[in-house]
Formats: C-alpha cells, sequence, structure tokens
C-alpha cells in the first residue's frame, strides 16, 4: 500500500540496503571472530611451544647430573687421575665449616675505593639502606663486592636461626603478601614494590623462591631481597626454590651472572651464596592454615619431618653427597668430609625415576679410555636393568610407575635410611608440579620431583588441618592460576618470562579472612601498546625460532624417521608423516599439524621435499661450513650441557680449562650422550680452536666458534 | 584377483580413509589444546575457538546449533558444560567432510565491506564501523569491537581502509590457514 510509487521503490531500496547492512555486518563478524579464535589457538600452541622446550631442557639438566652421581657411586677410578677427574666435579659445592668459610670469604680486607660511587652499607642495615640500594640499582649501579659478601654474611647468620618452617601471622601485619618466581627480573621486583608498597612494619611479604636464573639481574634482586630481610626480619619472608641451587646456577645463568658482574670476588661470592641459599627456610606456614612452598607436595610428604631436617645439609638437591661403603673400594674418603654410611641401594634412588635411558656408546679407540667408556656403558646399562628389575616394569610403560610405590620398592628389606628420605622430602617441595588426575607419580617432564594429584592435595590439607596451599615453579600466562577445585594456587611474579608479552606476573594478597587478592601486572610498558594480535606474533616468532633450532638440531634423527616413510627413497614424505615423523623424534607433545604451516611452507599437492626443508633449517642457523654437519648439529643439541660439564670441570670460574681435562670430559660427555666421536674427530675439533695458550682452552671461545653462545645471554 | 573398476573403487576407498584418519588426528590435536585437564573434555565455550581454528567460519548461530548436538540443554545457563572428545570427533568430522561452515572468500568479504561503504569512497569512518558492527547481524561485544579497531582502524584518519586492509590479512591467512585439502 502507499500512494506513490517512488515511495515504494525507496522503501524497497532503503529495506534492500537494510537487508544488505545486516548481512553484510554478519559476514564481517563471522570472519572476525574466525579470525580471533585462530588468534586464540596460536597463543595456546606458542605456550605449549615454550614450555615443552623449558621442561625437556630442565630434564636434560637432571639427567646430566644424576648421571654424575651415579658415576660417583659406582666409579671404579683406574688410575688416581681419573679418580681425581672425577671427584673435583662434586667437591664444589661443600657445605663449609664455619671457620673456614670466614676465611675464605672474608671481606674485611677489601678496601673500598674512594673512586667507588655507589651505595655503602653498614650493619645493621636501616631503612635509608634499602632506599639507597633500590636507588643505585635503579641507576644501574652496582654493589661493591665488599658489601655484597658482608650482606651475605649477616643474611647468612639471620637465617641459620630460622626454623625450616616460617609461621607468620595476619594478625600483626593485617595483610600479608605472596609473591612466585622472580627469576633475576629486576624491573618485575620494582614493579610489586610500586604497586603495593615496600616491605615494612605494616607490610609483610613472603618470597616463595626462585629468585635467580634466566634473568639477567638475580644479583640485585637478591641484594634487595636479603636487604629488607634483615632490616624486617619479622616482615619478610623467604622461602627456598629450587633455582636456590648452585647445580641448577651453573646452566642457568646465576653464575655467569656474577662472575661477569665481580671479575675479582666472583668466586668468594659465589661460595658464599651457595652457603646462604642452603640457608634459606623450606616453607611458610600462614596463620596454621595457608602452607606456601615453592613447587608442590607428594603422597610422602611430612611436614614433621621438614622441621626437623638439617636443611643446610643439602647445598645442591640434585646431587646426593654419599659416601659408598661397599666392596668396590672407592676411596672417595677425602672427598667426602664427613662419613656417613649409606645404603647401597639409595644410590639408585635417582635412575627409575627418570626416564634415563642412556644409550650405547661407540667407544673412542685408545686402549684405557676404551676400557673406560666401555665400563660407563655396561654399568649404567646393568643399572638401568637392575632398578628395573627391582620395580618389575618393562620397558615400555615407564609410566605406569607411580612415585610412592618407586621409593618403597627401590628399599626393599632395608631400614629406610634417613638421609635419603630428608633429601627426598627437600626434593619434592622444591621440584614438584600439580596435576589434574589423581595419584602421584614421577615427574619425568622435570626429572624431579613428581606430579600430585587432588588427592594428594586433599591428604595433606586434612592431615595437617590446611585451608590451602600457595606454590609457584610454573609459570601462568595470567601470574596466577588456581587448581585442584581451588585448594591449590600457583603464583608466578616474573612477567614476560618467555618473551615480552607472553605472559603476566601477580602477587597475592592475604587478609586475616585469607582469601586472596590478586593483583597482575607486565613489567614491560611496551607491551601495553602492543595490540593482542601484535603480542601474540613476536611471542610466536620467538617460540618458532626456538623449535626450528630443536629442529635443526635433530637433523640426522629427523632424516632417518623421514625415510622410513620414503620407502621408494623419492625424498618426499605427505605432511601427515611428516608430523608423526618429527614427534617421533623431538617428544615434545606438540600439536604439529597446528603448527605445521608455520614450520613448513605449503605445498600443492600436500608432500613435503624433506631433505630440502631441513637445509632451509640448517641455512637459518648459520653453521661454519667446515665443521662436519653431524659434530656441529651434535654440539649445538648438547651445547648447554657442554656449558654446564665445562663450568663444572673449571672449579675456578677462570674460563679455562686444560687440553686433557677437555679431552676426559668430553669422553664422559660422549659415552653419555649417545655421541659417536672418533679421537679425530675431537682433534677435529680442537684443532678448530685457537688454543696457542700453553694448553688452555679458553671454552667461551670454544663455544663463540660454534655460535652456540647466544647473543641475548651475553 | 579384484577387477580393475573393483581396485579403483579399493583404492578410492583407502584413499578415503587416510583422508578421514588425517582429519580425526588434525580435530584431536586442535582438542587437545584446549584439554585443560589432559582427560578428553573441554570446556563448551571452548568450542568455538576449536571449530574455527580448523578452518571453519561459522556463524553464532550456527554454532549454538552445533553446541546443541553435542550437549544437553541445561536449565542454568552459568553452569559449566563440559564436551567429550568422543561426541566431538563424529559430528566434527563430519563437519569438515561436509565443508560445512566453508571459508568466507577474500571477495566476499570486500563486497561486504562495501556494502558498508555508503559513499563508495573505499573506507568506513569508525562511528559508521562501530554501529554497523554493534548494533547490526550478530552484534560484536564492546571488547570485540575495541580490539577489532586496534587492528583495522588507520589511527590517524580514525576510518578503515578496507581494501588495503584486506590484502593484509589475506597474506596472513593463506600463511596460517591450516586446513588444507
Amino acid at each position: 500500500m502507499g500512494s506513490g510509487s517512488s515511495v515504494n521503490v525507496d522503501y524497497k531500496y532503503s529495506l534492500q540496503k537494510s537487508e544488505n547492512a545486516f548481512k553484510a555486518a554478519v559476514l564481517i563478524q563471522q570472519w572476525y571472530r574466525r579470525y580471533v579464535a585462530r588468534l586464540e589457538m596460536r597463543r595456546r600452541c606458542t605456550w605449549r611451544i615454550f614450555q615443552s622446550i623449558e621442561y625437556a631442557c630442565e630434564q636434560d639438566q637432571i639427567k646430566l647430573h644424576n648421571f654424575f652421581s651415579y658415576l660417583m657411586e659406582q666409579f671404579t677410578p683406574s688410575s688416581s687421575k681419573e679418580r681425581d677427574f672425577i671427584s673435583r666435579m662434586f667437591i664444589s659445592g661443600e657445605s663449609y665449616k664455619e671457620a673456614e668459610l670466614e676465611k675464605y670469604c672474608d671481606y674485611e680486607s677489601i678496601e673500598v675505593p674512594d673512586s667507588y660511587t655507589g651505595p655503602h652499607l653498614s650493619f645493621p642495615l636501616l631503612p635509608d639502606h634499602a632506599t639507597a640500594l633500590l636507588e643505585a640499582f635503579k641507576q644501574k649501579q652496582q654493589l661493591h663486592a665488599r658489601y655484597v659478601l658482608n650482606l651475605l654474611h649477616e643474611t647468612r647468620k639471620h637465617l641459620k636461626q630460622l626454623p625450616n618452617i616460617s609461621h607468620v601471622s595476619t594478625c600483626y601485619s593485617e595483610e600479608v603478601t605472596v609473591c612466585g618466581d622472580l627469576h633475576g627480573q629486576l624491573d618485575d621486583l620494582f614493579l610489586i614494590f610500586y604497586k603495593n608498597g615496600l616491605p615494612s612494619p605494616s607490610k609483610s611479604y613472603v618470597f616463595n623462591g626462585d629468585f635467580v636464573d634466566r634473568g639477567k639481574q638475580s644479583l640485585e634482586v637478591l641484594i634487595i631481597l636479603f636487604t629488607f630481610l634483615l632490616i624486617y626480619p619479622k616482615e619478610v619472608h623467604l622461602n627456598r626454590g629450587n633455582h636456590e641451587d648452585h647445580m641448577v646456577n651453573l646452566r642457568y645463568g646465576f653464575t655467569k651472572e656474577v662472575m661477569q658482574k665481580y671479575k675479582v670476588h666472583g668466586k668468594k661470592i659465589l661460595r658464599m651464596f651457595q652457603n646462604v641459599f642452603c640457608w634459606l627456610p623450606l616453607a611458610t606456614l600462614i596463620d596454621q592454615k595457608v602452607l606456601i612452598l615453592h613447587g608442590g607436595i607428594s603422597d610422602t610428604t611430612d611436614l614433621d619431618m621438614l622441621e626437623k631436617i638439617q636443611r643446610d645439609k643439602f647445598i645442591s638437591v640434585l646431587r646426593m653427597k654419599k659416601r659408598k661403603e661397599s666392596n668396590r673400594k672407592v676411596e672417595m674418603r677425602d672427598i667426602n668430609g664427613e662419613s656417613k654410611s649409606e645404603a647401597d641401594a639409595a644410590g639408585n634412588e635417582a635412575a627409575p625415576r627418570l626416564s634415563l635411558q642412556p644409550q650405547p656408546a661407540q667407544a673412542p679407540s685408545t686402549a684405557n679410555r676404551l676400557e673406560f667408556s666401555r665400563w660407563i656403558r655396561q654399568t649404567v646399562q646393568e643399572q638401568i636393568d637392575t632398578c628395573r628389575r627391582l620395580v618389575d616394569i618393562s620397558e615400555s610403560e615407564p609410566e605406569e610407575l607411580t612415585y610412592s610405590s618407586t621409593v618403597s620398592l627401590k628399599y626393599g628389606d632395608e631400614p629406610c635410611q634417613p638421609h635419603q628420605e630428608e633429601w627426598q622430602q627437600i626434593l619434592d617441595i622444591l621440584w614438584s608440579d600439580p596435576m589434574p588426575q589423581e595419584g602421584c607419580r614421577a615427574n619425568k617432564v622435570r626429572g624431579g620431583g613428581c606430579y600430585f594429584g587432588p588427592d594428594v592435595t586433599e591428604k595433606i590439607l586434612e592431615k595437617y588441618n590446611l585451608q590451602f596451599l600457595i606454590r609457584s615453579h610454573e609459570c601462568k600466562q595470567e601470574g596466577y592460576e588456581f587448581c585442584h577445585r581451588r585448594k591449590v594456587l600457583t603464583i608466578f611474579s616474573a612477567s614476560n618470562y618467555y618473551e615480552i608479552g607472553s605472559n603476566r606476573g601477580a602477587y597475592v594478597k592475604l587478609g586475616p579472612d585469607l582469601v586472596p587478592h590478586f593483583v597482575q601486572y607486565q613489567a614491560n610498558k611496551s607491551a601495553h601498546m602492543l595490540t593482542m594480535t601484535q603480542r601474540i606474533s613476536r611471542v610466536e616468532e620467538s617460540a618458532f625460532r626456538a623449535l626450528r633450532e630443536k629442529l635443526f638440531a635433530h637433523t640426522s634423527a629427523l632424516i632417518s624417521a623421514f625415510k622410513a616413510y620414503d620407502e621408494d627413497n623419492t625424498g618426499r614424505i605427505t605432511l601427515s608423516n611428516w608430523a608423526t615423523a618429527v614427534e617421533s623424534v623431538l617428544r615434545l607433545g606438540l600439536p604439529w599439524r597446528m603448527l605445521r604451516p608455520q614450520l613448513v611452507r605449503s605445498t600443492e599437492d600436500g608432500m613435503l621435499e624433506y631433505k630440502s626443508w631441513l637445509d632451509d633449517l640448517a641455512m637459518e642457523q648459520r653453521s661454519q661450513e667446515h665443521i662436519q654437519s653431524s659434530l656441529l648439529e651434535v654440539i649445538y643439541r648438547n651445547r648447554s650441557n657442554l656449558e654446564t660439564i665445562f663450568r663444572i670441570i673449571d672449579k675456578d670460574h677462570s674460563g679455562l680449562i686444560s687440553f686433557e681435562e677437555f679431552q676426559q670430559t668430553w669422553k664422559l660427555f660422549s659415552s653419555h650422550m649417545n655421541i659417536e666421536l672418533t679421537d679425530d674427530g675431537i682433534n677435529d675439533l680442537v684443532r678448530s680452536i685457537d688454543f696457542n695458550k700453553d694448553g688452555n682452552i679458553d671454552f667461551n671461545e670454544f663455544l663463540e666458534a660454534f655460535r652456540l653462545v647466544r647473543q641475548c645471554q651475553a | 584377483m579384484a577387477t580393475a573398476p573393483a581396485a579403483a573403487m579399493e583404492e578410492k576407498e583407502s584413499a578415503e580413509d587416510g583422508k578421514v584418519a588425517e582429519i580425526e588426528k588434525r580435530i584431536r590435536e586442535a582438542f587437545e589444546v584446549f584439554d585443560r585437564e589432559s582427560n578428553k573434555t573441554v570446556d563448551a565455550r571452548d568450542i568455538g575457538c576449536i571449530v574455527r581454528s580448523l578452518g571453519c567460519f561459522p556463524s553464532e548461530a550456527e554454532l549454538r546449533e552445533l553446541l546443541a548436538k553435542l550437549v544437553e540443554e541445561v536449565e542454568d545457563e552459568e553452569a559449566t558444560r563440559f564436551i567429550h572428545m568422543e561426541k566431538f570427533l563424529p559430528v566434527m568430522t563430519k563437519v569438515l567432510l561436509d565443508r560445512s561452515y566453508w571459508p568466507i572468500r577474500e571477495d566476499v568479504l570486500l563486497h561486504a565491506f562495501e556494502a558498508l561503504d555508503e559513499n563508495k569512497c573505499g573506507y568506513i569512518t569508525k562511528e559508521d564501523l562501530v554501529k554497523y558492527l554493534t548494533e547490526e547481524g550478530e552484534p560484536f561485544t564492546e571488547e570485540e569491537m575495541e580490539e577489532m579497531l586496534s587492528i583495522a582502524l588507520d589511527p590517524e584518519t580514525d576510518t578503515l581502509h578496507y581494501r588495503d586492509y584486506l590484502s593484509k590479512l589475506v597474506v596472513d591467512e593463506t600463511k596460517i590457514f591450516p586446513f588444507h585439502v
């Protein structure tokens, strides 16, 4: 109805127009929502990549150290030289007697020159000292070594008086702030103090471990935390984390940082740190209701035992101090100061809980080295078999092993040795992670501690009448996360941990009602300004770079795996088989089909020419031509292990080891890491290093020559 | 020995099986990324993300339809509903095989933008964009609108030059489009 046709046309036109607008809007919205979903998927995949690489790395670390402890246990040195060589690896990290420590790490003789413009500390410390330090660090100044050592001495004195489990009450200071991992990220600590206020009589703090490693300002973080600890001893509480451990520090950057910043007194400082870390309390209890510890718990966690342990005996949780008493005549008496009689079985403890699967190594050609390697190979294999027999599992199902059954079976009829158990308790609370499934099983990913389920949490809470647990140890996107029906809270305070934009940091405040209040933050201002898209792209780039590096490092294994799918030797495989093969080699549990478009150029027929793909990867890594590619790959894959071993050998942290030590190290390393390397191979390696100074190898230069020292770690 | 047509059939069948197997692997992978508790279930609210990252472009209405197949209706809207892999897999496999919710082609998207560009000047103002996308179709939430503006808008002129924007996106899409036919 209507009067003129023109009105009708207008009406129809506008109706059509609005229909079109509607349809257009739907299309755009539909498309956009799909775009966002894709981003979300990419974000989660990126996260998975970082985590799986990080944990694989930690697993390596623990494997390595357990290998060494195992050697320590079993090794019958064929010459005093070899024995000394091995034992040297374990001498560092011994707990010093008081007098020795004072003498070695003496600071009073260190003069502070007039030219020093940094802050001066005097003891007892006052709030002004703290402010001065904060200001100095903001200005990128460095605290003089004398003051660092002095501070460490005083800190150690203070910590020694503390019990293993600190008790905090909310009635005094009303609110307690709990912070998680900081990992040397000073900016995050500044941000926390800025948002929440400095520690004071009315502001209590609990710092839940992992103050060091990975970030570049671990020293500054520690200095500040220790300073506040001494100024406000009632209000500031520190828990030990798994990174407050000298063996872990060797690999993850703290040792390096100290040596770079304190060239003259670095060794002393490191020694002192070792002896301070071991005195850090193991846990904190708020109002007897909230238990705070760094990693988690296990089904054998016993707070009463934990309270009685002599915690300073465990300088590194990664290595058992042992002396073997058996008919094997291992003369290690000189090495371990005290003589402890430990059960033989205890030494095998570490092995079955890990996926330690050394493969037989190719023996080097010279006579006694041959024997040495063969012997290692044999005994390691025997050892694994023994352990497997003990726990009655087949080779294919190590995951079935439950945690506590491992522990109990191992000892058989022998009574549990107290020292062993204590070590276990500490390892568990520093290294464990929660899992959604019920039960408790060995943490194969990290290689230490366990995965504990909601039932384990429930039991502990009930046993000790607690309300919930607070732990850290795992990076969380939002800085915190609940699990186990809100009975376990993970709090993580290092923002942008993997990469700028990767995650927020958070801290939690608890009042007398013990209801948690969270504050989140992200230290890098520019991260705010990036759109979600940009943030994700950036982090993603970083993750994929790391992943491609890992792929490159496994070139040979990948080629074999691909060949298995390419029977006709066409040089091509389907993309589907690519995914399966890659997972079988890398074992990172990643969604390869989802990740494929970022790793492989898309092909028209769904087939991949794998050799040229691997060549592309290699080009990206800019490998050196004159070294055989397989050797380079091997070194590349194991560079952090190599670096760690070198640092252990280089006891005085001078950066130099003798040619002989280098050879011996390489032998040990290759027998453990399944590397084929002839003597010629080693000589080639050595020739490529310019070591014309009295038979010493500057291994930093060595690693640099292979571009193994990444710029970002410099 | 099979006759020629039968052999061809067999070959075709096994190719089909191979294709289905591959699709299933892909679906499992995508599902597992959202499976927080590693117990083969995901929150129903994540289904949209999973379906979309497998290459599909469902509208909100189509998603609701899909969800209805996977989960029983519950009175309490707020309660968390979970979807089990066993149920999801066959439904999603069919979606991919049938090519439901097929991607929106670049030219179609271009026409959609053009339809909103009344004066055909090659760009849409921020106000118009906000008006259309938060009032028409399946309206954006404030958050969605803000995020889209931050990506799409030219900050100096506060307008969206859709042709440029589209060509940037297409590159991105083909780079990351996982659904390989």
